[in-house]
């Protein structure tokens, strides 16, 4: 029943968002058009850097941005100019082989450039495989092994709480990492600590490593189980702006309980031959791919 | 040089000092139901409001240090040197990689552990910890030098591991030569030119205990608590080897891996001197006693003193 609530609730965020079109939570403040225009930008340049060092994981980047757009194009407190800021809200991509979102984004906000990302896993490249708090401005964490982020996450909600600061920490995971049983003691304990600065966004596009999650290991309704464990918890569909916008308002504002977004997503969203094919999880596409995928998202 | 006196688990100077510590309004205390066993259950009394409860869930609780020390804060997490282990892979990757100033304190280590058996005594967590990049490795010998050393950790660059005891030993620091200490420095607690001891933990004193009986048989045995496995004082470890030449280790842990090996790989690239081992030859350990423990392991101060008789013998 909660969840049929706050998925009302965020329906009002959103009629909130398009009718004041600025909002004084919304740092960037971009519109739903804006936002998916930067996403489509976004997603061409997570092609090509994949396809340029020919190895990365398009799949979950795809189906992560529109997620990361509307974050960062909304309520995402950072100062571009110092990313380093300490009183910045965090965003902890805790699924970290989607590093080509992260790195699209930050190239949207300036805080690296097409020559960084370009060059995506080579040698002395900012942009490591897997995205790292040491080698990339505006990165919060070293991510790689699943399961951890939302630890880290919960460590930096205490700092803020000692602090006295308003900062919020988001954490994205994917559904096949909600396998990891290290998550649900992070889960558990910040309900525990009712940790209300703490957001999970799960980027649940059915699809991990190996295959598809309901046939490696499916992990069930994750809404159901995270509210279980003291969340509030709303579910969206994750390719769609004016939800996103809505249910990030949404658990940007609760401040009482830990706030988690199941975003349904497609693997692969934008590029026809990705979607929903467990293949492209962690494969570049080649000469040919590339030029179809250009020509789908131009 | 006396024999080690008083009694004193290192445990207990890790708890001081975290008391101590709380002057830094930057430290706080993360557990994960063992505070009364690794003796942070002292700050969180005192100061509840910066210790973090994380429930049976170490794993959680090394990614939520790493958080809080990304953040700014010095996190102190401790549970039972065993279950650090646990969150080995979210210590490599999620602490040392990072280089974040998170500190962690793994209590109850070694067959000294006694009577919990073999599943609570910790052999390996020195070896493991030593591989990481960036980690500093302390296993302080008393309670006095493991408060001394406790404070100086918070001063670090990067993470460290230290691991402490469950029960009392021999004194072998007092409040005036505990100023001596010096993370990353080994601490030369008796002279001598025939042999050099090295050890770390509760064989300090049981290797003190074995220089004084090599003294009445006429053998000159240095004695020096390296109490800091990582980064090894290379130059100490130069210096003795080179004036005595010939070395024996003494450590309660596989001889696989911790201070002896570490001392081995130094001592095969430089002065390749005579070198005996005094640990857990691979084996795991049993309930029981800590002192029959070590009498079934060969780790007694009488093993201590065969096997200084026997690396001089090697000359």
């Amino acid at each position: 029943m909660r969840l049929k609530k706050y998925q009302k609730n965020w329906k009002a965020s959103i009629a909130f968002t398009i009718t004041s079109t600025i909002s004084e939570y919304m740092p960037f403040n971009m519109g739903i058009t804006e936002l998916e225009e930067m996403a489509l930008r976004c997603r061409i340049n997570i092609i090509k850097m994949i396809h340029k060092s020919q190895s990365g994981h398009p799949g979950g980047s795809l189906s992560a941005i529109d997620m990361i757009v509307g974050l960062y194009g909304t309520v995402l407190n950072i100062d571009t100019s110092n990313p380093n800021w300490k009183d910045r809200d965090r965003f902890i991509m805790s699924k970290g082989h989607a590093s080509p979102a992260i790195y699209s984004i930050l190239n949207e906000f300036g805080i690296i450039n097409e020559k960084d990302f370009m060059s995506f896993r080579t040698l002395g490249s900012i942009c490591q495989g897997h995205v790292d708090m040491k080698w990339t401005d505006g990165v919060d964490f070293s991510a790689g092994s699943l399961g951890m982020g939302l630890s880290f996450g919960l460590g930096c909600s205490f700092a803020a709480k000692l602090d006295n600061s308003q900062r919020n920490i988001w954490v994205m995971v994917g559904d096949g990492e909600t396998q990891e049983g290290q998550l649900w003691e992070a889960i558990m304990a910040a309900d525990f600590h009712s940790s209300g600065n703490l957001k999970l966004i799960v980027d649940r596009n059915g699809i991990q490593n190996d295959d598809f999650v309901s046939k490696q290991m499916e992990v069930g309704n994750l809404s159901k189980k995270i509210e279980s464990f003291g969340w509030e918890v709303t579910e969206i569909d994750g390719h769609n702006m004016e939800e996103i916008c809505g249910a990030i308002k949404w658990a940007n504002d609760g401040q009482e309980r830990p706030m988690a977004i199941i975003a349904n997503t497609i693997k692969g969203k934008g590029v026809s031959y990705m979607e929903n094919n467990p293949s492209f999880h962690g494969k570049a596409p080649n000469d040919e791919e590339y030029h179809i995928a250009m020509e789908e998202l131009s | 040089m006396s024999a080690p006196s008083g009694g004193g688990a290192s445990r207990d100077g890790y708890g001081n000092a975290l008391l101590r510590l709380a002057e830094n309004s930057d430290v706080v205390v993360l557990e994960a139901d063992l505070g009364k066993s690794t003796k942070s259950c002292h700050f969180r009394s005192k100061y509840p409001e910066r210790t973090f409860s994380l429930g049976i869930a170490e794993q959680n609780m090394m990614l939520v240090a790493a958080g809080l020390a990304s953040s700014g804060k010095i996190p102190m997490a401790s549970t039972f040197a065993i279950f650090t282990e646990r969150g080995f892979e979210q210590i490599r990757n999620g602490i040392a990689r990072p280089c974040l100033k998170a500190h962690i304190c793994g209590s109850h280590g070694g067959i000294h552990t006694g009577s919990d058996g073999s599943s609570a005594q910790s052999i390996e967590d020195l070896a493991i910890y030593r591989t990481l990049p960036n980690m500093t490795i302390i296993h302080p010998a008393d309670d006095i030098s493991a408060e001394e050393l406790t404070m100086q950790v918070v001063d670090l660059e990067g993470p460290s591991y230290m691991r402490t005891i469950r029960n009392k030993v021999p004194r072998s620091y007092s409040e005036e030569t505990k100023n001596e200490l010096k993370i990353g420095k080994g601490s030369l607690l008796k002279d001598g030119n025939d042999v050099v001891i090295i050890c770390c933990g509760v064989m300090v004193s049981k290797s003190i205990d074995a220089a004084i009986i090599l003294e009445k048989e006429g053998i000159n045995a240095a004695v020096i608590d390296m109490h800091t496995i990582k980064p090894l004082d290379e130059k100490m470890l130069d210096l003795w080897s080179k004036k005595c030449r010939c070395i024996v280790t003494a450590e309660d842990h596989s001889i696989i891996g911790g201070l002896g090996s570490a001392i081995a790989e130094h001592n095969s690239r430089t002065n390749l001197v005579p070198m005996e081992m005094i640990g857990v030859k691979d084996r795991f350990g049993e309930s029981g006693d800590s002192e029959e423990l070590f009498k079934i392991m060969s780790m007694t101060t009488e093993d201590i003193v065969k096997a200084a008789r026997k690396s001089i013998s090697r000359k």
